[in-house]
């Protein structure tokens, strides 16, 4: 006899839950080290051999990162140059919305740049929609504010000292901002690279414009979230170890070319 | 090309409601040096930065003999603390080349006689924010003169510098003046004033409460509180 969908809801509420009971606090801790241990383990082998997977994968989050990277603060940087040095009637506006749009959704970026790329909406017609290139759109879209924001605060402090010099020196407004943006170069590294941070450890907007296909558009955060969802715990945390060493290598590797921390400079 | 006199008439700067300069009616020829004087909050800083232009009147009229669009082009501004550009000092001596045009080579040339003119031959590619503070007064006048100015406007250009660095500036400042370069300059410094001055500004109160030429000045000012000044006496 077929039970009512609620007996049967009932049934199972009352059915003791033996996993719960059995596993100790103390065990459920020994898998949660063995899942780490093993991730690390995992990690290490998957860098070792030079996992074909991997190397594809991973070098397609570099490339999507950085590319957007590049094209968010050829962007960015200027604009909070400009904010800084021109005044006009909507300024101060226009830097709290810049400051209030470092907290976009990233989910909700993706779900329009999803809806401008989908073959119905106005941008269609290029076929972008599960590129590479679309996850690049979705990353520049979310970082541009943020390292605008983090820019502007820079090249104010910056401004505030050549002021009156470059006032003084009759420059014109390009000028200016050509002034602030070299020499605030070092300082302005430090937005770039909080975007870099932000952009490859992205996951909700590249997910829905990219889709994670294989050999196609999965990257490092697409694929731990689908080894996670699969439940093969050591091979998300392995990822989640590859991208964090990559995160810090590359942050590593801009601070020793831009010879940031060394005497006198800055 | 002739910028002088340069003439302001009851021309006044306020900042949030509050008079800095002003109302100021003066005529400057273009010869000699002038020297502004008075107590701190006077308003030298103010007068100088609004006859070189860097601070928009609020009132009355500025005029040079050639249209200040030009006029703006043959002047220099040092700084009473040194603006350091994060870049060698190179590079920001030959900054106000490089903003007229002139090729990178040719102007690296230039700064680098300018540099051994002032004495910083030896740290052309420090950072410029490693100077003493002497060091960076000279490498804000070598910036300034670099264009051969008309005009030089120096806002205590020497105020806590040792003697030394004061007698050097000083020296470099006397050379400008001899090439030609109107200076135009606030001190505290009466001995100073007295050694360069060939005409005195006393400001008091945002106004020119005397204009006269120097050995006018130091040998008998005209109001009380001009004489009050130069004994020492605090003048409010």
């Amino acid at each position: 006899m077929p039970i009512a969908r609620s007996d049967a809801v009932i049934w199972i509420w009352q059915q003791p839950c033996y996993t719960v009971e059995t596993v100790t606090p103390a065990r459920r801790n020994l898998y949660s080290m063995s899942d780490l241990w093993g991730g690390l383990t995992q990690a290490f082998w998957l860098l070792a051999t030079m996992d074909a997977d991997l190397v594809e994968i991973s070098l397609r989050s570099l490339r999507v990162t950085l590319t957007a990277l590049l094209v968010a603060s050829v962007v960015a940087l200027p604009f909070a140059a400009f904010l800084v040095v021109r005044r006009f009637r909507l300024r101060r506006m226009t830097i709290a919305v810049l400051n209030a749009l470092m907290g976009l959704p990233p989910v909700v970026v993706g779900l329009v740049v999803y809806v401008f790329l989908s073959r119905s909406g106005p941008f269609g017609v290029f076929g972008l929609l599960f590129t590479p290139t679309a996850m690049i759109i979705a990353q520049v879209i979310i970082i541009v504010p943020l390292i605008a924001s983090i820019a502007h605060q820079s090249l104010r402090e910056l401004w505030g000292d050549y002021h009156d010099l470059l006032i003084s020196l009759n420059t014109t407004q390009f000028q200016r901002i050509q002034a602030l943006l070299w020499d605030g170069r070092r300082a302005l590294l430090t937005a770039a690279l909080a975007g870099f941070g932000r952009a490859i450890g992205e996951v909700g907007a590249i997910m829905i414009v990219g889709g994670n296909i294989d050999h196609a558009t999965r990257v490092l955060t697409t694929a731990i979230a689908l080894e996670t969802g699969k439940g093969d715990f050591a091979l998300a945390l392995a990822l989640g170890f590859v991208l964090i060493a990559l995160a810090v290598a590359v942050n590593l590797m801009i601070h020793r070319l831009s010879h940031t921390e060394s005497e006198g400079r800055w | 090309m002739q910028m002088f006199p340069l003439v302001a008439k009851q021309a006044v700067v306020r900042r949030q409601g509050k008079v800095l300069a002003g109302p100021i009616d003066l005529t400057l020829q273009g010869q000699g040096v002038t020297i502004v004087i008075g107590p701190n909050g006077a308003g030298k800083t103010s007068l100088l930065k609004m006859l070189h232009g860097i601070v928009r009147l609020n009132g009355g009229s500025l005029s040079w003999a050639c249209p200040t669009v030009e006029a703006r082009k043959h002047q220099g501004f040092v700084f009473q603390a040194p603006v350091m550009m994060r870049r060698s000092v190179i590079e920001n001596i030959a900054y106000p080349l490089r903003l007229i045009g002139v090729a990178k080579a040719e102007a690296r040339l230039r700064a680098q006689d300018w540099a051994g003119q002032v004495g910083l031959g030896h740290a052309l590619k420090q950072q410029a924010t490693m100077l003493s503070g002497g060091e960076r007064q000279k490498l804000a006048l070598a910036r300034a003169l670099i264009r051969d100015p008309q005009v030089l406007f120096l806002d205590e250009p020497c105020a806590s510098l040792d003697g030394r660095a004061t007698r050097e500036i000083e020296e470099i400042l006397t050379r400008a003046a001899a090439n030609g370069t109107r200076l135009i300059m606030s001190t505290h410094n009466m001995g100073q004033a007295q050694r360069l001055a060939d005409e005195v500004i006393f400001v008091l109160h945002g106004k020119i409460h005397e204009f006269l030429p120097a050995e006018v000045f130091f040998a008998s000012p005209a109001t009380q509180q001009g004489r009050a000044f130069l004994r020492g006496d605090i003048v409010e």
